[in-house]
């Protein structure tokens, strides 16, 4: 369970929101909706633990049991999928998936993790492709299966959907929908189209 | 950010470590110069403070017209390359902005700009050397006009090299120094949105030059004004061109200095620190005075840029090009010619092409050859990795701490490049001498830094701030430390930039005479070295070998910074 409690954000002494208290279960997606501007991406940024420090937050992060404001942000297990892919340019497809995988898990047993996950996105075959070589659709997959493998314990969307052209858009929100669910992740959504937060299906919180 | 990363933390030392490595042999040097120069140097007998060694230097001969000099050609190669270098990045904005390509006059800029930032890379005293014997009496242009219209048999009786006025050492600094400021502007051009001002300024009717002058260019000065500073100090204390292309009787007073520590007499040295002094306290007085003219050339202005007068100039476009053709070629031929002498084994004059060529001269000083390309090669990788090793620290610390390089570093950073070398090089090797540090490879390599990392940092700092800070961030949520990040993210997507930039450094490196000189005691001979003493000896088959692998060197070092990224990135569209 991803729980926040009493988050408030100001820039420059001017409060962008206060007081936030929310609680998302496992394999739940909650949807925080707002113009933009309005600070939910911050939400997300700050949750990460890469709010640029001329941020001042107060308030505190529980995933599961852990609290998260003093951890660095590589350790807080919590995934986020932004409205670029971001792949890394300079590695190949299988690569970029190995980058998010675990360094415990080695040699053959590593590899085989990574085809499955092509597979799984329907990639086989992709390891050595240029990712700069794939299409939209493929590469956003990509985007979700390197965020999935990092093993995180929430995900965070920010806007993930808002690229893609309304026929992939679809489709792809629900197969992250759907591996939110499977992996019974807490799930925060951050957009501005009210779609999105209808197919999310849960708590809707306007900023 | 709100945590601290245990190796972030570390990443203040960075800062500081470099600030140290810099102040100190700068502060120590101009310690070692002064107490000299005020007669205390107990090694040579001075036990006591005086000022007869500075009544001693202003009585001497050769200093008045030593000092002229210094401030003639110094300042005029800086007001000439600065004009220049602005002349030319005007008309390449214009050339961006029209793009049209079919306009002859125009694509001849975009050739001038090839040619020319490249010659950044080649050393000083390589393109000396060339333009040494493209410029004499004998020499290729000379021989070329005979050849071609008017048939003289003997040289004619000109001074051109070493001319008493300085005027090819003046020329041979523009030569260099404009494809530097040039550099220095168009990068500041992309900090301003210059393009739209000039849009601004054309959609008010004022013509593309004028509307450059007036818009573009009070913003984009502000910005290199380190650079001019650095150019004007640079030119003011200059050596090696000085020994190859300036005057010799009397000749400019970095090159009196050295003489004077050259001399047999030890107790020269004490002039030397005195007049060490006296070229420090001329560079400063220089720079004030540019400071000051800058300020009242502005207040002269400032009516100017709004009297609203749109007129034409477009007569300074022919100006430009011309003046950049010749600047180009005669880097050209200059670099050229030194190719062609390395390979003569009988060019008399007036033939305009050796009667034989030969690879004898290079077979004969080959094995010696080899051993000051192995040094030039040393000094310069270690301290390009070392250099490379702190700005990446400081850039670093700069971006997880989100703390802003300051304005005081930034001037910190070039204040190797203020301060006459002669001076704080001078004292540094009278402090060396006494802690028997001399002629170490240590100080060899500590000296080139201090030259090295401002390059390095000023080439690299840009590319690192601009990387897209997402990839990091991303990289953080997929549980990958700092230093991960560093190694698979940041330094793979900036391989090319770290690679340009370590190969301008090596530049740098190759390119350094007085601090080889006097930091390596004598002890250490490079390419740089060797081809400055040869100068003085006049076979130019010698000069042509020495002098052609010098400016190779840069290049083979840039060639490969931009080819190693392409192949490694050969399946990679998005970073081609």
């Amino acid at each position: 369970m991803l729980k926040l409690e009493n988050i408030s954000l100001k820039i420059d002494g001017n409060p962008l929101f206060s007081r936030l208290n929310l609680e998302v279960n496992a394999g739940q997606v909650t949807t925080v909706m707002g113009p933009s501007g309005c600070g939910k991406s911050s939400l997300l940024a700050h949750l990460c633990g890469t709010l640029p420090s001329v941020f001042q937050t107060s308030g505190k992060i529980i995933l599961h049991d852990r609290t998260l404001d003093n951890l660095p942000p590589h350790e807080r297990k919590l995934g986020i999928l932004f409205q670029d892919d971001l792949l890394f340019p300079h590695l190949s497809v299988g690569e970029n998936l190995a980058f998010a995988l675990p360094a415990k898990i080695r040699h053959q047993e590593r590899r085989d993790k990574i085809e499955q996950a092509l597979e799984e996105i329907e990639l086989s075959g992709m390891y050595e492709r240029d990712p700069a070589s794939l299409s939209g659709g493929q590469r956003a997959r990509v985007a979700l299966m390197r965020t999935l493998l990092a093993q995180p314990e929430a995900l965070l969307l920010d806007e993930p959907f808002s690229k893609l052209d309304q026929e992939l858009r679809g489709r792809f929100r629900k197969q992250v929908f759907a591996h939110a669910v499977k992996n019974r992740l807490p799930t925060l959504l951050v957009t501005h189209d009210p779609a999105d937060a209808k197919a999310a299906g849960g708590d809707i919180l306007s900023l | 950010m709100a945590t601290t990363i245990r190796t972030v933390s570390l990443l203040p030392a960075f800062p500081i470590l470099t600030q140290l490595l810099f102040l100190l042999p700068i502060a120590a040097g101009l310690f070692g110069v002064l107490l000299p120069a005020l007669g205390y140097l107990p090694d040579l007998g001075g036990n006591q403070f005086h000022f007869e060694i500075f009544s001693q230097l202003l009585e001497h001969p050769a200093l008045p017209h030593a000092v002229w000099l210094t401030l003639f050609s110094g300042i005029i190669a800086t007001i000439l390359s600065l004009s220049l270098a602005v002349l030319l990045a005007a008309m390449l904005s214009r050339e961006s902005l029209t793009g049209n390509k079919k306009n002859k006059k125009t694509s001849l800029f975009a050739i001038i700009r090839r040619g020319l930032i490249p010659l950044i890379a080649v050393p000083h005293a390589a393109m000396a050397l060339g333009l040494a014997f493209l410029v004499a009496p004998s020499g290729w242009i000379v021989r070329w006009l005979s050849f071609l219209f008017m048939g003289w048999e003997t040289p004619p009786e000109w001074v051109t090299v070493q001319d008493p006025f300085g005027l090819s050492l003046i020329f041979g600094l523009v030569l260099k120094e404009t494809p530097y400021l040039l550099l220095m502007i168009l990068a500041a051009l992309q900090q301003i949105r210059a393009q739209e001002y000039i849009r601004i300024g054309q959609s008010l009717g004022y013509g593309n030059s004028l509307s450059w002058l007036k818009l573009v260019l009070p913003q984009v000065y502000p910005l290199i004004r380190l650079p001019v500073f650095a150019v004007l100090a640079f030119s003011l204390s200059v050596v090696d061109v000085a020994l190859i292309l300036g005057p010799t009787t009397p000749p400019t007073l970095s090159v009196l200095i050295l003489r004077w520590i050259d001399d047999p007499d030890l107790s020269f040295r004490f002039l030397a620190s005195a007049g060490a002094v006296l070229l420090l306290l001329l560079t400063l007085g220089s720079l004030i005075f540019w400071r000051f003219s800058e300020w009242l050339i502005f207040q002269k202005c400032r009516n100017w840029l709004s009297n609203g007068k749109r007129g034409n100039v477009n007569e300074v476009h022919n100006l430009a090009a011309l003046s950049g053709s010749l600047l180009l070629g005669t880097a050209f031929l200059s670099l050229l010619g030194l190719a062609f002498w390395s390979l003569s084994l009988r060019w008399p004059y007036p033939l305009v092409l050796p009667q034989r060529w030969t690879s004898r001269n290079w077979e004969r000083h080959w094995s010696s050859l080899q051993e000051t390309a192995f040094t030039t090669l040393e000094v310069g990788v270690i301290t390009g990795i070392i250099a490379l090793f702190l700005v990446v620290g400081c850039l670093e610390n700069e971006q997880w701490r989100s703390v802003r390089f300051s304005l005081r570093s930034q001037w910190m950073l070039y204040l190797p490049l203020l301060i006459p070398q002669a001076t704080f090089l001078l004292g540094i090797q009278i402090l060396a001498v006494r802690m028997e540090m001399d002629g170490t490879f240590l100080l060899l390599v500590w000296s080139h830094l201090l030259f090295v990392l401002p390059y390095i940092f000023l080439t690299l700092a840009d590319p690192w701030r601009n990387l897209d800070a997402r990839f990091p961030k991303i990289g953080q949520c997929l549980g990958a430390s700092p230093l991960r990040i560093l190694f698979h993210i940041k330094l793979p997507l900036l391989l090319k930039p770290l690679l340009v930039a370590a190969a301008i450094g090596f530049a740098v490196s190759v390119a350094q005479y007085l601090p080889t000189l006097f930091a390596g005691g004598g002890r250490f001979a490079t390419l740089t070295t060797e081809a400055v003493s040869y100068a003085a000896g006049a076979d130019r088959r010698v000069i042509g070998v020495y002098g052609f692998l010098q400016a190779l060197f840069p290049w083979i070092a840039l060639l490969l910074a931009l080819a190693i990224p392409r192949w490694r990135f050969r399946n990679r569209a998005a970073l081609l």
